[in-house]
């Protein structure tokens, strides 16, 4: 649970991605991509769920990428290498299915770009035809575009502002791209609101599509029932029956409500924090 | 002529739904004489009878009106190991109370004049622990070169874990969360079981050598497989019943539609009531429902009548419950805490739909009146919907504490291990082991929801199917 590295992918305009790599051999011995840890940072924090972004076996070492954005994670941005994190567990929730579907489209948006990563690296290992999109607000907040270049026979950028790529949203290029050629997968990994946008497309098309779901969650572990979310009319916990779901039976909407119902707490935690900091 | 019962110490209701400390304060010594000495010491004592693990309840009262509490200690812990626990957390009045001779026959639960055994064991426990008394290891040289893997540290895999350490045998607790004591931690209140009561047990199985790694979900990190493959000559299933059920209504996934494990999980182990000085928040509404009649129902209505008061909220906490009063499943004891703290009760009360605001937020829950018909399955009258009687109660929150199932993670990695139409593991009723050789498991995963002390009871039979296994090599 020890931090080893820390490196700032991206500090700009106020958004701030962080990796960390940290010394956990049994997670790292186990884990495959699309699956998550539950951790904590101090013994007065949030249990909160991460995407494991890389894993190292032989050093015993996992990756994890995120964007401070709340209490616990600019908390977790906080720690310094030589600490520890109070509490690490996992690998949780199923891998996604990786096996050769022949031509994959993967979509990442946001700090989501980093979750497609190992994915992107699994399924071209695994023979397929990796055609990337990723999505950013600008050209300054696009991370990763090296690695998933590298991990893709073709990549796309979509910006808001048209700063870098093509501008428009990712789902612009899934239309092009499909309106013009089959695929035999689509895995999107982004903000809510993308990945529902990217299922409302694919669906058009008929195109089987994954998305990686980012539910609240507590002990992560099947317990809680926190991470609830409809799946085609049925009730599904996120962490272990997910993370990856079919995005054409998820209810969107119910999820997008869900995952805002602290947001109060969670203003006020981040002004006393910001408070205690001045 | 029988004296009347004594009556034990509580905090009272206005000034314990203000915090989380605990509310019955139990026997002082003078009060544990008096009802000792109420105790009739029958010639032929069915008490015991009524204990899952055959605890000697007449001589251990004996022991107290003798002032032996030390020897009244060491009589509980041959059948228990627990004493301090079970004393606050046992059904009493559907167990040894019951089965008391006091208790008027054919009632359904202990009647009040029966010896409050429960409180007596508690004050023995307390006795034990502000004394400090181990129970002597024993070790055995031959069973001391094995080890043995304890998956899950509640109730189950603490008492196995004991029970093995004793004999010298080095055990390897793995618990999935970040604090031990599964759903003694984060399932029951601390008002009801004091962490520091939990703590002493599980700081004396550390004495002893037990080894407690959190944070370490096996099924995932490791298999079963891998774990003999490390050299552990036998592993035991504490898994415990953690998956929620819910209703099944439209609705239910409503913002602040709470399954029992979440709430009590954000308050008990996150300490959410202590929020923001510990980060895991939980909401509280105005008028909250709490859908169930058993220990998490009580449990979590307490729970939420206590966050209304520290949030600032007039209390209004109601528990809805299918049946009457008689068929709940809870403790008489915290059915009686509850009113005297204010929780209102709708009777025969049967949720047909959540509706919520645009935000996602539950609003309503649309009820259906019941009347009770033929007995069922399980022995209690059937309720039976009332054509035409649906009504509508106000509800910005509320918690679904029907029931909970085997935890699940563990068995679907296991194919192996053999499994009933509940989910829960197949043993041998006499062994305790699984399908799998040399595979034991015990507790809520066995038996589906029960108690700690039947938890405790399957755990030392399993602890004593190993050690004679163990012993044979």
């Amino acid at each position: 649970m020890k931090i080893l590295n820390k490196r700032t992918i991206n500090d700009v305009g106020g958004v701030k991605i962080t990796q960390l790599d940290i010394l956990s051999a049994d997670i790292a011995e186990k884990a495959l991509p699309g699956q998550f840890v539950m951790l904590m940072v101090s013994e007065q924090g949030e249990r909160i769920p991460l995407t494991l972004v890389h894993t190292d076996k032989v050093k015993g070492v996992v990756s994890l990428m995120f964007q401070e954005a709340g209490f616990t994670t600019q908390s977790l941005g906080r720690m310094q290498p030589g600490e520890s994190l109070y509490s690490l567990v996992g690998p949780l929730g199923h891998p996604t299915e990786i096996k050769n579907f022949g031509k994959i489209i993967l979509v990442g948006g946001g700090v989501g770009i980093a979750e497609i990563l190992p994915v992107a690296r699994a399924f071209k290992d695994a023979g397929n035809q990796v055609i990337t999109i990723l999505g950013s607000r600008n050209k300054d907040l696009l991370i990763l575009e090296t690695e998933l270049r590298n991990a893709s026979s073709e990549l796309f950028v979509m910006t808001d502002d048209g700063s870098y790529g093509q501008k428009g949203f990712t789902t612009d290029k899934l239309k092009e791209l499909l309106s013009k050629d089959k695929y035999d997968l689509i895995y999107a990994v982004g903000p809510i609101p993308m990945m529902q946008r990217v299922a409302a497309v694919s669906k058009e098309y008929n195109t089987k599509t994954l998305v990686s779901l980012n539910a609240l969650m507590v002990d992560g572990t099947g317990m809680c029932g926190c991470c609830r979310v409809t799946v085609d009319g049925k009730v599904k916990f996120s962490c272990v029956d997910g993370p990856d779901f079919d995005g054409h039976s998820v209810n969107w909407e119910e999820l997008g409500k869900r995952n805002k119902a602290y947001t109060i707490q969670e203003k006020h935690i981040c002004k006393l924090s910001t408070q205690i900091l001045k | 002529m029988i004296k009347e019962p004594v009556k034990v110490k509580d905090l009272p209701a206005a000034i314990r739904t203000g915090n989380f400390d605990e509310v019955v304060l139990g026997y002082g010594e003078e009060e544990a004489l008096a009802e000792a000495g109420r105790c009739l010491q029958c010639k032929n004592p069915v008490c015991s009878s009524g204990c899952p693990v055959g605890i000697d309840i007449k001589k251990f009262i004996g022991q107290i009106v003798q002032k032996d509490y030390a020897g009244a200690y060491f009589t509980i812990r041959e059948k228990s190991n627990f004493p301090a626990i079970c004393g606050r957390v046992c059904p009493a009045e559907y167990q040894c109370r019951k089965a008391c001779i006091l208790t008027k026959k054919g009632s359904p639960f202990a009647s009040q004049q029966a010896i409050n055994i429960h409180f007596l064991e508690r004050f023995v426990g307390d006795y034990g622990k502000s004394h400090n008394l181990d129970v002597p290891v024993q070790r055995e040289e031959q069973l001391a070169k094995s080890k043995v893997a304890v998956v899950g540290s509640g109730p189950a895999g603490l008492c196995c874990a004991g029970e093995l350490a004793r004999k010298g045998i080095k055990v390897d607790i793995f618990e999935s969360l970040h604090k031990t004591g599964g759903v003694l931690r984060y399932g029951i209140p601390p008002f009801r079981l004091p962490w520091e009561v939990l703590d002493f047990e599980i700081n004396y199985l550390k004495k002893i050598g037990v080894n407690f790694t959190t944070n370490f979900l096996v099924g995932k990190a490791k298999s079963v497989k891998e774990l003999f493959s490390e050299g552990y000559a036998a592993v035991f299933l504490g898994l415990g019943a953690g998956v929620p059920s819910f209703l099944g209504i439209n609705g239910e996934s409503l913002c602040n539609i709470y399954s029992v494990n979440e709430f009590l999980t954000r308050v008990n182990l996150m300490s959410a009531y202590k929020f923001p000085q510990f980060h895991t928040p939980v909401n509280i509404g105005k008028n909250v429902l709490i859908v169930g009649g058993g220990n998490t129902a009580m449990d979590s209505a307490r729970v939420a009548l206590r966050l209304q008061k520290l949030q600032g909220y007039p209390l209004n906490t109601t528990v809805i419950y299918r049946r009457t009063e008689v068929e709940m499943p809870a403790r008489r004891l915290e059915i009686e805490h509850a009113k005297e703290e204010g929780i209102k009760f709708e009777f025969l009360v049967q949720p047909k739909e959540f509706i919520g605001d645009e935000q996602g937020f539950v609003k309503k829950l649309v009820c259906l009146r019941s009347e009770l018909g033929e007995p069922d399955a399980s022995g209690r009258r059937r309720p039976v919907v009332i054509p035409g009687s649906e009504f509508e109660l106000d509800c910005d929150l509320c918690v679904i504490a029907v029931g909970l199932a085997a935890n699940q993670i563990l068995i679907n990695a296991t194919p192996e291990l053999k499994t009933d139409k509940y989910s829960d593991v197949v043993v041998d009723a006499e062994t305790m082991e699984s399908s799998i050789s040399g595979v034991f498991a015990g507790g809520d995963i066995v038996g589906g929801e029960g108690t700690v002390i039947e938890a405790m009871g399957m755990a030392k039979k399993a602890a004593r199917s190993i050690i004679g296994k163990l012993s044979k090599k």
